[in-house]
């Protein structure tokens, strides 16, 4: 195992989730470091979603526990979560189809009240997604895939996260739009944001990431440096057809 | 208020300000000349239909909840005032109530309204994890319950004289002048509907400021994305659980006043007054006009408000005049009528008469989509 930081920004311990008699999670150990870019790979099923929305709270785990910066998130709702840094880029991007893309990027800062800095962060985000500048007064249900995923992830960094949670940001959307988006993340991992990102496109996940874990049906079977896992035969047999 | 009040004149779009309060001050006079008195009567109702609809616009058009009982609240407030402002308690409980309640109008008024807002959160908290069709059933169910209460509860107490009703409710004063007489003010007198037409102008004027502050306030924002993404709105770090409960104290509230006033108005409330039909036809009114829209709900309301009464007033002397008899009852002609009007808008004005901004944005683009 990799230890890029020694107090990780988010430490999960044995995470159990359950829907009524369904466990999704069974028991699952994952941290991520600050700054760090970590994959969650596995196939459909596997539980990486149920995850991802256990660790926003919008789903309360059977047990376990999640710490994150120190404190036990277990009974912090979804949207004081949000407050203390942790967004999520949900899976279909949930972009508000109703709303212009303006509106969209307000409403990922409603937990904030720092008027300028919102002004500021909307400029940044302009300049990091021209193509939502250019569309700020359309609806965001009138975009494309590609670019209703812009919104979603511009959103999300409205509410100026510390810990950035991707659910499947490459899902439908067209090989270049793939390309552009994985860019992106790179450009905000850089920027120093700790990332989850939860992918079935097991190798740009892992071409993107430090480090990773492999879950199947609900446990997390394998993990560790991203080039390991590429080079694993495991991972090469399951995800990556070689 | 005031505030914005004098934004309104001092904006290029103050001359039309003044020309629609003109002629709204005027339009009792104006129609008494014309058409009868009845039909003052008829703009009074219309007022609280309006009042209704925009209250219920917060709940569908902003929320995105579906709520098919909306008429309950309408009851609760009516109910309210009913029960304290007439000598309906003395009578069934002479020892509790010796002289009767009789509360002046304007303290029942705040307190309906928080009891319907009450009314509002009981039906919202079990309901917050329904959407569309369920929420509708149970909505449904609970506008029925409040009315089956309302038409039950003569025994074993008689609190709400089951449905014979309440009469003798006490009419609305204003600083000690009753509206239910005719007032001379200036030289000029007033008849009972014509003050009440004005008391009922501002309080639809105050539920049209109120809509409006809410649609353009961070809340409104909120319930926006509540109704567009659930799920995505919580991510956002909106409480959707006290967001949507808000939404239906709001919407209550509104019904708690228009209720209230309808009691104050007619000096007598029974059950039949807020049946299922009632709710649906305020739904059309927000349907019809453009959910989501101030404007166009004001414009359902206005048109479902009279459009029975128009109807009531020509297809019998139309009948009469063709055929010598009256062949097809106004009544079902009203709903054959209204039927058809709601199959029609859906064809061709799927977003309302009157479709808010966004809406007629989104069909435009999509009808650009089309054609490219």
């Amino acid at each position: 195992m990799h230890e890029i930081n020694l107090t990780p920004l988010l430490e999960v311990r044995d995470l159990q989730v359950a829907y009524g008699a369904i466990h999704a999670v069974k028991g699952i150990d994952l941290h991520i470091g600050s700054g760090e870019l970590v994959a969650l790979i596995g196939s459909n099923g596997a539980g990486k979603t149920t995850t991802l929305k256990t660790l926003a709270g919008l789903l309360h785990p059977a047990s376990g526990q999640i710490q994150y910066g120190g404190e036990n998130l277990n009974n912090i709702a979804a949207h004081r979560r949000v407050a203390m840094g942790i967004a999520l880029v949900p899976e279909g991007r949930g972009v508000f189809a109703r709303l212009t893309v303006a509106e969209n990027l307000l409403m990922g800062a409603y937990s904030r009240n720092d008027r300028h800095e919102i002004t500021t962060d909307l400029e940044r985000m302009c300049a990091l997604f021209p193509r939502l500048a250019e569309r700020r007064g359309q609806l965001a249900g009138t975009l494309s895939g590609g670019e209703q995923q812009m919104v979603a992830m511009a959103r999300a960094l409205m509410s100026s996260p510390r810990l950035l949670m991707l659910d499947e940001p490459s899902m439908g959307l067209a090989p270049l739009m793939v390309q552009k988006i994985f860019e992106t993340i790179r450009d905000i991992a850089a920027l120093g944001m700790s990332i989850l990102l939860v992918e079935q496109n097991a190798r740009l996940a892992l071409q993107a990431a430090s480090r990773g874990y492999v879950m199947e049906s609900g446990a997390i079977t394998l993990s560790g440096a991203s080039g390991e896992l590429l080079g694993s035969d495991a991972v090469q047999r399951a995800y990556l057809g070689g | 208020m005031l505030g914005y009040a004098m934004k309104l004149l001092t904006q290029p779009t103050r001359f039309a300000f003044w020309l629609l309060l003109g002629a709204l001050l005027l339009l009792p006079f104006v129609t008494d000349a014309l058409l009868g008195r009845g039909w003052v009567r008829i703009a009074d109702f219309a007022m609280l239909y309006i009042m209704l609809a925009l209250g219920l616009n917060i709940v569908v058009g902003l929320a995105g909840l579906l709520d098919l009982g909306y008429i309950a609240f309408f009851a609760v407030g009516a109910y309210c005032y009913a029960l304290t402002g007439s000598p309906h308690l003395a009578l069934a409980f002479p020892s509790l109530f010796p002289g009767g309640v009789h509360l002046p109008f304007w303290i029942v008024l705040p307190l309906a309204a928080l009891v319907a807002g009450g009314f509002g959160v009981l039906l919202g908290a079990p309901t917050l994890r329904l959407r569309g069709d369920y929420l509708a059933i149970v909505t449904l169910g609970f506008g029925e319950i409040i009315r089956i209460f309302l038409n039950n509860l003569n025994a074993p107490f008689n609190l709400t004289n089951g449905p014979q009703g309440i009469s003798r409710i006490d009419p609305i004063k204003v600083a000690d002048v009753s509206l239910n007489a005719s007032q001379e003010i200036f030289g000029i007198t007033l008849p009972s509907v014509h003050l009440y037409f004005y008391l009922f102008l501002a309080f639809t004027a105050l539920v049209i400021f109120v809509s409006q502050r809410l649609e353009k306030s961070r809340i409104g924002r909120a319930w926006m994305a509540i109704r567009e993404d659930e799920i995505a709105a919580s991510a956002m770090g909106i409480n959707t659980r006290n967001l949507k409960l808000l939404a239906f104290a709001m919407g209550a509230m509104f019904g708690g006043v228009s209720g209230t006033l309808f009691a104050g108005f007619q000096g007598f409330v029974s059950p039949e007054s807020f049946s299922l039909m009632e709710s649906i036809m305020v739904l059309c009114m927000v349907v019809l006009g453009g959910m989501g829209n101030i404007a166009g709900v004001i414009l359902g309301g206005v048109l479902l408000a009279l459009l029975p009464e128009v109807l009531r007033h020509s297809v019998v002397p139309l009948q009469q005049a063709l055929f010598g008899k009256t062949i097809v009852d106004p009544e079902s002609l009203r709903m054959l009528l209204f039927g058809g009007a709601l199959i029609a808008m859906m064809l061709y004005r799927p977003a309302g008469l009157w479709p808010s901004r966004v809406r007629r944005r989104e069909l435009d683009t999509d009808e650009a989509a089309e054609t490219v």
